[in-house]
């Protein structure tokens, strides 16, 4: 289906709808993005009021997941779409779900902010923590991207990279382990980093599946729980 | 936990749920593997010089629902009106092309169309019981084949009428006028009437479009029980009312047939650009 797929109903209205929630999932998108990203600023810079920020914005991420939801059971109990925009309307609410779970992950690294600002900075593990934050930052942009343009391309490329982030985490963890091994006084400091850590790690299979919901939505096929050799025939296909 | 609970095997908890009575999950359907009852092959059809079928191809699973959707003039009607030769009734229709209903040629001389049309029965969108009591529409088609034993008859309506889910609501005014009942009776009725003479499909073209809500949806819950026993051709305006009935969809525009496969896919991912429009309700 093209980028315009949900246009072009003979109910003008009913374009309309789904025009919105569309463009009301990239607008909570947009906002979970810059959360992540302000949260890994906060836990890196020690900035305590900007992780305060990111703590009270959660709210409205949660109370935008609601009201984007009440607007698809609208839309499925109005409407009955079928074809492409039903697959769009599940793709949303699929997809909101995955966002809100982001925006917990990136309200628990603030907090673990919060908690090292309070505690004394450490440095070690910032080096991981900027790393993957950038990586899965990176993602979630380009799964939102994907979604706005309904690239499929774009979508296997993010599925792709959260292998990476995968390895780049277990990498960090040994590498921290290791840290805490040789300097006992530093476990309670560098379990918050772990944690927050395990959060951007979380981010990225989130983004994973907002991409794969990307590709339900233009090829209609399901590639969850398969490999990425299988999901790449899939799409080519 | 105790060793003992660990080596015994587990049972998957069902929460008091019957899972062998869930007879209605969904099922996987593909046309490749079903037993073939209807099939056409090249099917071309004129009225005089205008061409309203042309060159289909298709096969109707046995025992499954298969429903024709398609905007109006779109040979949907005229395609299922050809498999008990209804068009023969039209002037100036020529047909070109072969149906086989179980493999024989319906077209063939050796046919006899009133034996063709007791196998294939057919439901109109507008109930047409004939100004007889309920009792007399039913057997009807039997006496015309001869049946005359009360004790027979009897039997063949109750079961027919039991089989359309309307014996509950008439087995106490059976010989009343069949005109009489509502309009979702009357339809009903019609269907009991179709299928008092034992056919192998039943043909419904736009079955409850005149109806209430409640009354589409007891002619659905017929269809369902009913493709136990037949195969089932239903064409239809409503699409939410093919993806409810039916088990394959085909959808047809001007004349050919766009597309055919499994109505679970037909209404999630299409493969054609037309059927897509169609259904989603987009300009054609």
């Amino acid at each position: 289906m093209d980028k315009d797929g949900h246009t072009h109903h003979i109910s003008q209205q009913f374009n309309d709808e789904l025009e919105r929630v569309r463009s009301h999932l990239l607008e909570m998108g947009g906002l979970v993005e810059s959360q992540v990203t302000d949260a890994v600023h906060a836990l890196l810079e020690a900035d305590s009021a900007r992780a305060e920020a990111v703590r009270t914005n959660d709210k409205r991420i949660n109370s935008m997941e609601l009201s984007i939801d009440e607007e698809c059971i609208r839309i499925l109990a109005r409407r009955q779409p079928a074809a492409s925009d039903l697959r769009l309307v599940i793709a949303v609410t699929k997809g909101i779900t995955d966002l809100e779970r982001v925006g917990d992950e990136a309200r628990k690294i603030a907090e673990q902010a919060i908690q090292l600002c309070e505690s004394g900075q450490s440095p070690k593990g910032y080096v991981e923590a900027r790393h993957i934050g950038g990586l899965v930052v990176r993602m979630l942009h380009e799964a939102l991207d994907a979604f706005a343009r309904q690239d499929v391309d774009m979508a296997l490329s993010v599925v792709e990279q959260d292998k990476r982030v995968d390895m780049e985490y277990a990498s960090a963890m040994r590498e921290l382990v290791t840290v805490m091994m040789e300097d006992p006084r530093t476990i309670s400091r560098v379990l918050s980093i772990m944690w927050s850590l395990r959060s951007l790690e979380r981010v990225g299979d989130h983004a994973r599946n907002l991409a794969e919901y990307v590709i339900y939505l233009v090829k209609g096929e399901d590639v969850r729980h398969i490999g990425l050799q299988e999901l790449a025939s899939k799409i080519k296909s | 936990m105790s060793p003992e609970s660990v080596s015994t095997p587990r049972t998957t908890p069902t929460h008091g749920v019957n899972m062998a009575a869930l007879g209605r999950t969904a099922q996987d359907r593909e046309i490749g593997k079903e037993e073939i009852c209807l099939r056409t092959e090249g099917l071309e059809l004129f009225y005089g010089d205008k061409q309203a079928l042309h060159g289909i191809d298709m096969q109707i699973a046995k025992k499954r629902v298969t429903a024709f959707i398609g905007p109006s003039g779109c040979g949907k009607s005229t395609l299922l009106r050809c498999f008990n030769r209804m068009n023969d009734l039209v002037d100036g229709c020529r047909i070109e092309g072969k149906i086989l209903l179980d493999e024989q040629n319906i077209f063939d001389r050796s046919v006899d169309v009133a034996d063709l049309r007791r196998r294939v029965g057919m439901v109109f969108q507008k109930p047409n019981p004939f100004p007889k009591s309920i009792y007399e529409n039913v057997a009807y088609g039997l006496r015309i084949q001869g049946v005359n034993r009360k004790r027979v008859l009897d039997e063949a309506v109750e079961k027919s009428l039991r089989r359309a889910a309307l014996w509950e609501e008439v087995k106490d005014r059976l010989h009343d006028s069949a005109l009489g009942l509502s309009g979702g009776q009357q339809q009903r009725l019609v269907i009991a009437r179709a299928v008092a003479v034992e056919p192998e499909v039943l043909l419904l073209d736009e079955p409850a479009s005149a109806l209430d809500p409640l009354s589409t949806l007891k002619i659905e819950e017929l269809i369902y029980e009913l493709k136990d026993k037949y195969t089932i051709v239903i064409v239809t305006h409503n699409m939410q009312q093919a993806a409810r009935v039916s088990d394959y969809t085909a959808f047809m525009y001007m004349g050919n047939l766009v597309e055919f496969g499994d109505t679970d896919t037909m209404f999630t991912n299409p493969s054609q650009k037309q059927t897509e429009d169609y259904i989603t309700g987009r300009y054609g």
